[in-house]
């Protein structure tokens, strides 16, 4: 269960989010199922925010040596504009 | 005229191509013309003719020379050509050896663009259904394109200030001259296999068609269909449309525009996230103030606010009810007592009290208790008892006397007379 959550693209993610926000907000649920709906939602947004923030930022440059094998270096961003 | 030296075939056609050969005009020139009966050998040599109104010449290409054609030949097209003229002795032929050909009005690179995109075309590079969707977030970004100049750092810069935790890898390559499309390919192709990588951005700055010209190379396009991981292309200007654009998966006008394109707003997804975690609370509040307003509602209903009320009401009725049953059966009773009376009525008229209240008595023989109905019941002596309304008096026989005190007609008015005479 939580393997097969780990695999769930953004926008997979999203889209149920925002599925359950309308069914949610729609209204006409039992107690049992806004509460279950709620949470779920909950789990999915904290879900969309944690793939976020999971890539590392990272600037390379792959250098190819004699063997042709690629190497990773770090770009030099000197008078790129940091954020 | 005497035949004073005798040639052989060989000879003449040696010494032909030996005159030729000396001339400088045919040694290097350039020849226009309309290709026809084109012939493109298995060994690699092309073998055409070329016209104009009233001549032919044979031309020949080899194999050395065609790799630095930008375009195929074909039938029909004009061309110039740059070569000498020198004689095939086998055949004794002069002709046309070619070193390069270029297009005749449109240019050669223009020609080559367009025979390049007609053929990818028709081989399907270009199709719609075979493009690749461009990931939404993607993990890793590879960007190909020349390590130094205002492109590669643009891309950074837009891709950082959208997305500041991105991942990059940035694949160094020429991006014009020679050696500048087996790299782009190479390079795209060694990030397919590197894994990891899920949008490529391939990207060149503005320039002339020449220094564009990689972007329009087989092997380039061919490395971008190839290509597992989808690719955006960016090269040069709006205006400029390459090959490598019609191949991609996503073609941007920009490499700005390419950044742009490969990762999304990271503050707008999270603004949108947090709106979507409002909405949840919202929607869940509202779902159980609804819930609450609908409990208060039943709760404010007649049968809650006055739980006893249908028992008082029933009681009520059972109370009703009761009225009625006793009411019948009081109708009941007094219908049937009504009858009772009626009878005992009846029967008081028939007593023998109301008899004896009219002035008649009852004779009883005292030691038997005999009611006397006849003189012959009783003997002079016997203590007889006559009973009245109010009481007995005690009396003893003096004597009797027969006689016939009423005479009756009708045996009635008999039975009467026996119960009232003493």
């Amino acid at each position: 269960m939580c393997s097969q959550k780990e695999k769930k693209s953004y926008e997979e993610a999203m889209g149920e989010l925002e599925a359950i926000v309308e069914r949610l907000e729609k209204g006409e649920l039992t107690l049992d199922e806004s509460i279950d709906l709620f949470q779920k939602g909950m789990e999915l947004s904290r879900y969309c925010g944690k793939k976020l923030d999971e890539v590392e930022r990272r600037i390379r440059i792959l250098i190819e040596d004699e063997n042709g094998n690629l190497n990773e270096e770090n770009f030099n961003t000197s008078g790129i504009t940091e954020v | 005229m005497s035949m004073q030296y005798v040639l052989s075939v060989s000879e003449i056609n040696k010494y032909i191509k030996e005159i030729i050969s000396r001339d400088l005009v045919l040694s290097n020139l350039w020849v226009k013309g309309e290709i026809s009966n084109y012939k493109y050998h298995y060994s690699g040599h092309m073998y055409f003719t070329i016209k104009d109104d009233a001549s032919l010449l044979k031309c020949v290409m080899f194999r050395s020379q065609t790799s630095g054609l930008k375009f195929l030949p074909e039938n029909g097209m004009k061309v110039i050509i740059k070569g000498y003229i020198s004689v095939f002795e086998r055949d004794g032929q002069y002709q046309l050896y070619a070193e390069e050909m270029q297009a005749d009005g449109i240019g050669s690179l223009h020609l080559a663009f367009e025979q390049l995109k007609k053929k990818l075309q028709a081989e399907g590079l270009f199709e719609a259904s075979r493009k690749k969707r461009i990931p939404f977030l993607p993990g890793s970004i590879g960007v190909v394109t020349s390590p130094t100049g205002a492109v590669i750092r643009d891309i950074i810069n837009i891709l950082t200030r959208r997305f500041p935790n991105v991942d990059l890898k940035i694949y160094p390559v020429a991006v014009q001259g020679e050696t500048a499309p087996a790299q782009i390919a190479r390079a795209i192709n060694r990030l397919n296999r590197l894994g990891n990588v899920d949008v490529i951005i391939l990207a060149r700055g503005g320039g002339s068609l020449e220094e564009l010209w990689a972007f329009n190379d087989e092997r380039v396009a061919r490395s971008i269909y190839d290509s597992g991981i989808p690719v955006i292309s960016a090269i040069g200007h709006e205006t400029d449309f390459t090959i490598a654009d019609f191949v991609a998966d996503m073609r941007a006008p920009t490499p700005s525009a390419a950044a742009e394109i490969a990762v999304p707003e990271k503050s707008m997804l999270e603004n949108t996230i947090s709106t979507y975690n409002i909405r949840l609370k919202n929607a869940l509040l509202r779902n159980l103030a609804q819930k609450r307003d609908r409990l208060a509602r039943a709760s404010g209903s007649t049968v809650f606010r006055q739980p006893y009320n249908r028992v008082y009401q029933e009681r009520m009725r059972i109370d009703i009810m009761g009225k009625y049953i006793y009411k019948a059966v009081r109708l009941c009773k007094e219908k049937k007592s009504n009858g009772l009376s009626t009878l005992v009525g009846k029967l008081d008229a028939l007593s023998p009290l109301q008899v004896i209240a009219r002035g008649y008595s009852i004779s009883k023989l005292k030691k038997t208790g005999r009611v006397l109905k006849s003189v012959s019941d009783v003997e002079p002596g016997d203590d007889i008892e006559i009973c009245l309304i109010d009481g007995k008096i005690g009396c003893a026989v003096k004597d009797t006397e027969k006689e016939k005190l009423y005479v009756q007609p009708e045996g009635k008015k008999e039975l009467r007379g026996s119960h009232g005479r003493a």
